[in-house]
């Protein structure tokens, strides 16, 4: 029989771990990976990714029928829909701050302190807290948001390239985690890392959203520029050697693939079925590709997924 | 691996003749190793020399054809473990499982549905690629007749599956011309397999669940007997040891090119998966990592839909990404109150401001010139997306007559471009949307008054 030596990368990188929780509340450790995904051959990656359930600081008016069917009323308070989020398996709940967006309500800190305090006390799972992507109205929810929590190590974002500063110095102050933002670019998802860590944010505390499409949607960029990502760090540049998170269900959600039922050719088949294969095989990827905390939607999607990451790690 | 020019020069005479047509022997090595030069073009070089360079050349993993016509598939010369590092080349190919068990009528429908199935993406059409027929029966006339019924139906290319070789041997007489997939050799049956394979010129998958040693043990046999285009079937079939043994056998033939395991990979997703959408997700990761060939249980329309997706945008080259064909397209029911937005044709860019305005409840009329497929600001700069071809692309697609309005918004990445427009588009009035897709629902809302 022919001897097969099964050729293994030396890589002499490592990504740091980040630990979000802690304070009374439920941690959870990501990062650490010494080798490309679930490669147990090689090398043990000592956490696997988890998933994040996207929670909204108000009722979400232009979601998708599976989505709405699924939830229910739920989506109607963040602290309900964050305890449901937990009965469908989330490892940490990922609260979009939207109603501060100036044409979705405008509000204000006050508002974002108690959304976010509703979801603090309805759940112990670790937290991810976003704005609505509006850099000042980020700067000021975030702000009130990073208060609220203090203590509880959450994560806070987004850190952009033109606005990392406030949320980096909040999270600074308050003992939390940094995201750090970048649109498909490894150079620039590099250069957010070198300026947060500039500015003092240990690198403990930074996590890395370096973008990514839905599937039909540029997924074939968020899954290079994982992998990209990734392999960098694997190679030694410590500052690109953080924990990786994608919004695999946002973006799969706006797109007409998870949304339309009516006027689509019949090749596309039932909407319920394939929103749910579109958001699951989107989360595949991206986790395949070095994702380690992927933000989902749906729970038959998020069941599938949870139950392939325990399929890959082999548990 | 490929040999580098250094590499190749140390087997050429190194007299810089010329007669090759270039100034020395380094230069002639340096366009061999590019790809540029053909060997033979040196009437000097050693016999050694040949040997050497033709093994080097040889593709680290083979590309095998299964069926013969326009609908055949082709699978393998993958050179890379990454796609950004340069291209997957052959999209992997999605065929579906019919079982010889299964009643004649079931059949027909599953033949029909899968043949007939095809999508539109990004102007192109796609479908599945194939048929794999199992001899689950067990029996030889049964399968025999399901293989006759699928072949007389359809023209997609076959894999035909039993461990029996005569049961293989009736089944592939009815169908050698179409040069169809024999499934599968293992160490019980591959002698007569691989005469199987040698009389009828079809390729041959080989199987062993007992460990790469094995397998590349049974390609060698297959290989030492002239038989070339092999298909592996590494047995595995869970998440974990497919996505291990997968790489595992792409590593080895790429960075150790070790021959035996040099072929194209085929997975069986529905073996390690207990509903249609857990295959799916399967699927999903044998076409990113390393299946060129994954056979399907549950044909679905929407699970179609979603991996012929993701296989198009993993194969497609990261230096040419995918263009939209230029045209004006609707998104949502535009009216003719509805916004003109002006963009190119790089399909992200596309997808960007489609996706926004769909999602912002915005039906729009979107325009997309042509670009060459790059996206706004770079087409800017490279000058393929100017004024001129803006007001080219509206005139050409009688934006005019689709709409009661006169207005066109174009990016904000090229707001420079307005006074040049407004000259070239004097009935229009030329709106500076903003550079982010993303801000464009909120752009809409305070300047768009229908």
């Amino acid at each position: 029989m022919p001897d097969v030596e099964i050729p293994l990368e030396k890589w002499t990188g490592k990504v740091k771990e980040v630990k979000i929780g802690g304070g009374g509340r439920k941690e959870v450790v990501v990062g650490g990976e010494s080798t490309l995904p679930f490669l147990a051959f090689e090398s043990s990656n000592p956490n696997p990714p988890k998933i994040a359930i996207e929670v909204h600081d108000k009722e979400p008016t232009t979601w998708a029928a599976p989505l709405l069917s699924a939830w229910g009323d739920a989506v109607k308070d963040p602290g309900t829909w964050a305890k449901k989020a937990v009965e469908f398996g989330a490892d940490l709940i990922c609260l979009k701050l939207l109603s501060a967006h100036p044409e979705g309500g405008n509000t204000g800190p006050a508002e974002a302190k108690a959304s976010v305090e509703k979801v603090l006390s309805a759940v112990d799972l670790p937290l991810i807290i976003l704005g609505p992507g509006v850099a000042e109205k980020d700067n000021e929810v975030i702000t009130a948001a990073s208060d609220a929590a203090k203590g509880q190590r959450v994560a806070l974002g987004n850190c952009e390239e033109k606005n990392y500063r406030t949320i980096g110095a909040v999270c600074l102050s308050d003992g939390h985690i940094a995201i750090a933002k970048t649109p498909l670019d490894i150079n620039l998802c590099k250069q957010l890392n070198i300026m947060l860590s500039d500015m003092g944010v240990p690198a403990d505390s930074i996590i890395m959203d370096p973008d990514t499409g839905a599937l039909g949607y540029g997924i074939e960029y968020g899954y290079s520029i994982n992998e990209r990502v990734r392999l960098a760090a694997l190679g030694g540049d410590a500052m690109t050697a953080f924990p990786i998170l994608n919004h695999a269900g946002g973006e799969v959600w706006r797109q007409k693939e998870a949304r339309a039922s009516d006027g689509v050719p019949d090749a596309w088949g039932d909407l319920e079925e394939r929103s749910i294969i579109w958001e699951a095989v989107t989360a595949t990827s991206v986790i395949n590709a070095g994702c380690d905390i992927v933000v989902m939607c749906h729970p038959k999607a998020i069941e599938r997924i949870k139950s392939t990451i325990e399929k890959l790690t082999g548990k | 691996m490929a040999l580098t020019g250094i590499q190749i020069y140390k087997f050429l005479p190194k007299t810089n003749c010329k007669e090759c047509g270039f100034p020395t022997c380094l230069a002639f090595a340096m366009k061999l190793a590019q790809a540029g030069a053909e060997l033979s073009a040196c009437p000097y070089v050693s016999d050694e020399g040949k040997a050497a360079l033709a093994a080097a050349s040889k593709p680290p993993i083979r590309l095998v054809t299964i069926g013969a016509g326009e609908k055949k598939i082709e699978v393998g010369n993958e050179t890379v473990m990454f796609r950004h590092e340069k291209t997957f080349v052959h999209p992997t190919g999605l065929v579906v499982r019919i079982k010889d068990t299964s009643s004649a009528d079931e059949v027909a429908k599953t033949v029909e549905a899968v043949k007939s199935y095809s999508v539109d993406r990004v102007g192109m059409t796609f479908g599945m690629d194939g048929f794999a027929i199992e001899n689950a029966s067990g029996d030889s006339a049964t399968f025999v007749k399901c293989v006759e019924a699928v072949s007389s139906k359809s023209d997609l290319p076959l894999i035909l599956m039993s461990s029996d070789a005569s049961s293989m041997s009736a089944a592939v007489d009815r169908v050698k011309a179409a040069k169809p997939a024999i499934y599968a050799a293992t160490k019980d049956n591959i002698d007569q397999m691989i005469e199987l394979a040698k009389s009828s010129g079809c390729p041959l998958a080989v199987r062993s669940s007992d460990g790469l040693g094995e397998l590349a043990e049974l390609t060698e046999k297959a290989a030492g007997a002239g038989v070339d285009d092999l298909i592996l079937d590494p047995g595995v079939r869970g998440f974990a040891d497919s996505l291990v043994t997968l790489t595992q056998i792409r590593r080895l033939a790429l960075a150790k090119r070790f021959e035996p395991l040099g072929y194209p990979v085929i997975t069986f997703p529905g073996e390690g998966a207990s509903s249609l959408d857990e295959e799916a997700v399967l699927a999903a990761q044998h076409i990113a990592k390393y299946g060129n060939i994954v056979v399907i249980d549950c044909f679905s329309p929407a699970a179609a839909l979603a991996l012929i997706t993701l296989r198009l945008n993993l194969y497609t080259d990261p230096q040419k990404p995918i263009q939209m064909k230029p045209g004006t397209y609707q998104v949502g029911e535009p009216k003719e109150t509805s916004p003109v937005c002006v963009t190119t044709n790089f399909s992200l860019t596309y997808f960007s401001i489609a996706g926004e305005l769909e999602s912002a409840g915005w039906p729009s009329w979107l325009v997309v010139c042509d670009t060459e497929g790059l996206s706004v600001l770079t087409a800017w700069s490279a000058g393929k997306f100017d004024a001129e071809k803006i007001a080219k692309t509206i005139k050409g697609e009688n934006v005019a007559e689709k709409v009661n309005h006169k207005n066109v918004i174009i990016p904000g990445g090229v707001a420079v471009l307005r006074g040049e427009l407004e000259e070239e588009l004097p009935d229009w009035k030329i709106m500076v949307g903003p550079r982010e897709a993303m801000a464009v629902g909120g752009y809409l809302k305070e300047n768009w008054k229908s």
